[in-house]
């Protein structure tokens, strides 16, 4: 198991160097000046113009600049942005924000997905199925920002039942119904997914000996046909929390939730390159960490993984 | 005819195991009678009934399922309409009177004006060009791209799919819509924002998703015995891989490159929403439910109908890439 | 002769039919079937693939796959009929009265539980666990033969061999103490020699404990020697049953004495047409192939750089005389797929030499090699594996034509119609797909294909192991009839040495990478030198009963 883990941690420094240069050079490494690609075409203070040169080391050879970005990353020293916030605060408050409605949305896809797939598997060709099934391809052919409006005006505005947009402080309760807007895609794929493994599951040679062992019915579906289905939903699972990364963007956009999405959509909006590559940045970091935590749960659901 | 057995002189004898048993019970011996089970040819070849290739049955059983008529109904529909927009509308998209801003449906504007008072309809079916061109071009080069890199990593192994496959990884890395937004600050793509901006936007983080899957797939079907009888008849390393171990890898990436095709239209409409997608200028789905976001509450019809023309095509997609994963799975075929 | 007076049957089924629905319509897949199973008793069912032996037996423990059911008949066990028995009253009576063996060791042990807990589960489901369930986990593993068994139930299923796999669920179906135990090809995927000690084992246990069995197989030599009663299915249908000797030294049915004329084990004792020797062309000295000290070491990585060496092949050396048949036998492990793979220079030999007409082939240039690749032509195995599902027959058997530029289009369609002709296909299978045809008949079209270029050796690795008994015989008496035709020359790799009695003349054993007999096939079969030898001879099942 250690030499498994040290094997995926190892792996890993290659993507998060490829993935970090990647993003760095997308904005440094074009042709032009690279201040002028920074503020996205508008006109700078000399002061900020300074500043940005001191943060990204622009007078140093490209690998010398890359290197010391990278220890700012891990170092959280993220500059500031146009309007003199330190970027630093400004995430460490958008944050937890995130932080909550990913688990919110993470929540309602990993639960009501890997149930309805379930049933619907274990029914394959009945009503439920069908309904089920179709449900979710429209729930992946509507876009996310379509379904977040339709859901903010008629539960938010014509049924009252929740805020429509977010409060400063962004409470659980408030922000159930971005997170099930956000969840909502990831749902359509991880309730298909689970059922298509259900579905290959249930006919399995193994399936059918534990069920010639005497087993009830209950116990085999949960015991070998559930357990067995997990490992790839797991991995999409955490695949998909870089997906969530980029929904967020959009679900906090709608509900105006102060979270990084809306500081990044902002950031967006008003040019101002220095802070997004910051944000990005970090993110990529979360996906690569998050993607660790995947592969040790993979391995600890498929002990096949574990020995190989 | 049935005949019981007179016991046997040597059941009492000692036997080993090797020897075979001898029951103590009395067991009759049954024929049955030959007219009822008649013996046929060993291992006969059926002549009758057209000869089929593996695409031309998936493609009989293709033709029969609802999913797959509505979905290519619908798409075919999509496709003329994206070609001759002319044919459906005779209203001017670009013809917006101020005065008509927010008006209802009046006859021969079915759907009503917008805030800038274009003609809603018409905006919708000349907006299908272009997220159908993002759409279609997104997937076919993703599809070069992912199953050219794909396939040469999982056939050749070694440190060339150690170093595609951490290249994958990197773009994998970059949620594709984080990705796209990166991308699209880039100057390059900034100040020459057009549909194929985006396009290669998209196709640069979509292909490793590809790759992937025509990596599995071709490290399934290289060992195949029949790629190592076409390596012993003569036939090159590298023309073993053009002639049988891509084609036999196929279908997975058919499959989901019809879905992806749906996927990348949505993500295109998504990032105009956010601003990082088409231009303003180029009509589309997705700007024009971006700029409809403004009056969702007074006007929200505005916004309705370009999301309802946007779904039912990535509906389309979809739809024929469940129905033709369906058909291409043989273990779906066996109805198991 | 020790008569039990009024014998009650433990399992009794009459006139059963079982229909499975499917797209294209009901398809019954057993009729009229009727068999007996008095308890203690072990009944054989013996049939080719699709004869509806599996279905019928798997119907007794209620468990046919979704879309069959019994249409007719009666399943009576201990007097009750189970055929149309609810799922909870098969959960009650799984297990602890009616237990199974199931096929594939592979497939059947869920692969992300250890073994102690699947053998803990199945002691829980049928109240037998007791207050130790993990002493009686290893007692159960112990009794079918496990080794260790209390740190054994402690890995996981891919930490076991096949063998060991096979023991572990022996030991989950008779975990309980079933009355009945259903083995479905028991030991079908294992090697002869693990096969026979597994069922020797399974005997033991079962007599011991009183259990009936109902044993499924392919094999009637096995069904012979392990089973009291043997019933014959066909088609769906019971064309014979009786008890085991009887049947098998009296066939009435003419489907059995098909079946027992076919049997490689059964046809070797029988006096059957066994290969003639071509013992002029042995004479002649004229060896086709000469294989010198050939070795090959592979490296197994370990992780960290580390690397263990292991010797598939060590030092063989053997000759094949034109127009002969040399067969290479041995287990899995023992080297002998990794010998033809060198011989096709498919793989690069780490030591040694391979000699081809005279020629050597490690000098050869690529462009020597390519016309090499024309003169020795392999046939595979899995006959679902070696023709590509997107090549029309045509296609396929006319690919080495034009790959090495061989005549024009129409003289390659006629070439293609006297291959096909050769291999005993109609003409009309050229615009068929390999996805229509057969197991035997897609071994044909291999035939064909390999042909087609007019080699001169031909090496067939296991190439009619997959095939039914009778389609086999038939794939091999057409191997035979075009080596007298045209002079062939096979090396022919099988884990199988019933079936090197009908093709070969001359004999390599090998056993873990070491050659260890080399003979003419009567000397083998007659006088075998190693103990390994003797002992893969005697698991041929059937072999001592005529």
């Amino acid at each position: 198991m250690i030499s498994f883990v040290l094997k995926r941690f190892l792996q890993l420094i290659p993507v998060f160097i490829g993935a970090t240069l990647l993003v760095y050079f997308l904005v440094f490494a074009t042709p032009g000046d690279p201040i002028a690609a920074l503020s996205g075409g508008k006109p700078m203070s000399p002061a900020v113009e300074d500043a940005l040169r001191a943060q990204y080391n622009l007078d140093k050879p490209f690998w010398v600049q890359y290197g010391l970005y990278l220890k700012n990353l891990f170092t959280f020293d993220l500059g500031m942005s146009f309007s003199g916030q330190e970027v630093k605060d400004l995430l460490a408050r958008a944050f937890p924000v995130t932080a909550r409605l990913a688990v919110i949305a993470m929540a309602i896809e990993a639960v009501f997905g890997i149930i309805f797939g379930v049933i619907a598997g274990m029914r394959k060709g009945k009503i439920f199925d069908s309904t089920v099934l179709v449900l979710s391809l429209l729930v992946i052919a509507v876009p996310t920002f379509v379904l977040g409006f339709v859901l903010q005006v008629v539960v938010g505005v014509q049924l009252g039942w929740a805020k429509p947009t977010v409060s400063g402080q962004a409470t659980w309760g408030e922000l159930i119904l971005p997170g099930l807007v956000l969840g909502l895609v990831s749902f359509a794929y991880v309730l298909r997914l689970t059922r298509t493994s259900v579905i290959e599951n249930k006919t399995a040679d193994y399936v059918r000996t534990a069920t010639a062992k005497g087993l009830s019915r209950p116990r085999v579906i949960t015991v070998h046909i559930l357990r067995n289905s997990l490992i790839p939903v797991v991995t999409y699972l955490g695949a998909d929390l870089g997906a969530l990364m980029g929904g967020a963007i959009v679900t906090e956009g709608i509900f105006n939730v102060p979270g990084i999405g809306n500081l990044l959509f902002k950031a967006i909006r008003f040019g101002e390159t220095p802070t997004v590559v910051a944000i990005v940045g970090v993110l990529v970091i979360i996906f690569v960490v998050a993607n660790l935590v995947v592969d040790m749960l993979y391995a600890l659901l498929d002990p096949r993984i574990r020995y190989a | 005819m049935p005949e019981n057995l007179t016991p046997n002189p040597e059941a009492g004898a000692p036997r080993g195991k090797r020897e075979g048993k001898v029951s103590n019970y009395k067991i009759e011996h049954f024929v049955a009678p030959i007219s009822e089970t008649p013996l046929q040819g060993v291992d006969a070849v059926k002549e009758t009934g057209k000869p089929l290739s593996m695409w031309a049955e998936a493609w009989r059983s293709l033709r029969k399922r609802p999913l797959f008529i509505i979905s290519s109904i619908l798409i075919v529909a999509i496709i003329v309409v994206a070609a001759l927009p002319n044919l459906f509308t005779s209203v001017d998209p670009t013809h917006c009177v101020l005065e008509n801003s927010n008006g209802p449906a009046v006859s021969g504007h079915p759907m009503g004006y917008n805030f800038q008072g274009c003609d809603i309809y018409s905006r919708a079916i000349y907006g299908t060009r272009a997220s159908l061109m993002v759409g279609v071009f997104t997937t076919i080069l993703t599809v070069l791209l992912g199953t050219t890199i794909g396939a040469l990593a999982g056939y050749y192994g070694g440190w060339l799919d150690a170093v595609l496959a951490r290249l994958g990884d990197v773009f994998f890395a970059l949620p594709l819509i984080l990705g796209a937004i990166i991308m699209m600050q880039l100057p390059v793509f900034r100040d020459n924002k057009s549909p194929w901006t985006v396009i290669v936007t998209l196709a640069v983080f979509g292909w490793p998703q590809i790759a992937r899957i025509a990596r599995g797939a071709v490290i399934e079907v290289r060992n195949a015995d029949f790629v190592t009888a076409s390596r012993a008849l003569g036939l090159s390393r590298f023309k073993a891989l053009l002639r049988h171990v891509v084609p036999n890898s196929l279908a997975p990436i058919i499959v989901v490159s019809t879905v992806n095709l749906g996927v990348y239209i949505v993500a295109e409409a998504t990032l105009s929403f956010i601003g990082v997608g088409l231009p303003p200028d180029i009509m589309s789905w997705g700007n024009d439910i971006a700029s409809a976001q403004t009056q969702l509450r007074s006007n929200p019809m505005v916004l309705m109908w370009p999301a309802l023309f946007l779904s039912v095509t990535v509906l389309s997609f979809i739809m024929l890439g469940d129905a033709v994963r369906d058909a291409l799975d043989p273990k779906a075929r066996k109805g198991a | 002769m020790s008569e039990v007076s009024a014998p009650k049957p433990l399992l009794e089924i009459k006139d059963l039919a079982i229909t499975f629905s499917t797209p294209e319509g009901p398809v019954n897949a057993v009729r009229n079937a009727n068999l007996t199973v008095m308890p203690g008793e072990t009944v054989a069912i013996v049939g080719e693939s699709g004869s509806g032996k599996s279905t019928t037996a798997l119907s007794a423990i209620g468990l046919l796959p979704g879309n069959g059911k019994v249409s007719a008949g009666q399943i009576l066990f201990d007097g009750e009929d189970l055929a149309q028995a609810p799922e909870k009253r098969f959960v009650e009576l799984r297990g602890n009265h009616i237990g199974m063996v199931p096929q594939d060791p592979m497939s059947n042990l869920n692969p992300v539980w250890k073994i102690g807990f699947q053998v803990k589960e199945t002691l829980k489901a049928n109240g037998l666990a007791g207050d130790k369930p993990n002493e009686r986990v290893a007692q159960v593993l112990a009794d079918a033969g496990l080794p260790n068994p209390a740190a054994r139930a402690n890995q996981y299923p891919h930490e076991f061999s096949g063998g060991m796999r096979q023991r572990a669920l022996i030991a989950i179906g008779l975990a309980c103490r079933p009355r009945l135990l259903i083995a479905d090809e028991p030991t079908s995927a294992l090697d002869v020699t693990v096969q026979q000690q597994i069922l020797d084992h399974l005997d033991t246990m079962t007599s011991e404990l009183g259990t009936a069995v109902l044993l499924i197989t392919h094999d009637l030599g096995l069904a012979a020697e392990r089973a009291e009663k043997v019933i014959v299915m066909y088609k769906g249908q019971v064309v014979e049953s009786g008890p085991a000797l009887e049947l098998l030294r009296n066939p009435q049915h003419p489907y059995t004495k098909r079946l027992i004329n076919s049997a490689p084990s059964l046809a070797a004792k029988q006096g059957v047409e066994v290969k003639t020797p071509h013992e002029e062309q042995a004479a002649k000295n004229d060896n086709v192939l000469e294989v010198k000290d050939l070795t090959k070491v592979f490296d197994i990585r370990k992780g960290f750089g580390r690397k263990d060496k292991f010797t598939a092949v060590d030092k063989v050396s053997f000759a094949v005389p034109r127009g002969t048949t040399t067969a290479v036998v041995g287990e899995s492990g023992s080297g002998k797929s990794t010998i033809a793979q060198m011989v096709l220079n498919l793989l690069e030999p780490t030591s040694g030499e391979i000699t081809f007409d005279g020629q050597k082939m490690s000098k050869l240039s690529e462009k020597e090699l390519f016309k090499f690749r024309r003169r020795v032509q392999p046939i595979f195995q899995d006959p679902y594996g070696s023709l590509d599902p997107m090549y029309s027959i045509y296609r396929t058997i006319e690919e080495p034509l034009r790959i090495h530029g061989i005549g024009s289009t129409a003289e390659r369609e006629k070439k293609v119609r006297e291959l096909l002709d050769q291999v005993s296909m109609p003409a009309s299978t050229m615009h068929r797909f390999p996805n229509e045809l057969s197991g035997g008949q897609r071994q044909r079209i291999a035939i064909a294909r390999a042909l087609a270029l007019q080699p001169e050796m031909i090496v067939c690795d296991e190439a009619v192991s997959a095939l039914d008994v009778l389609v086999q015989a038939q794939v091999l008496e057409l191997l035979q009839q075009l080596q007298d035709e045209l002079g062939l020359t096979y090396l022919f790799i099988t884990h199988d040495l019933a079936v090197v009695r009908q093709i070969a003349d001359d004999v390599v054993v090998m056993e873990r990478g070491k050659m260890v007999e080399h003979a003419s096939t009567d000397e083998v079969f007659t006088s075998a030198q190693s103990d390994y030898t003797r002992n893969l001879l005697n698991a041929i099942p059937g072999a001592t009963l005529l």
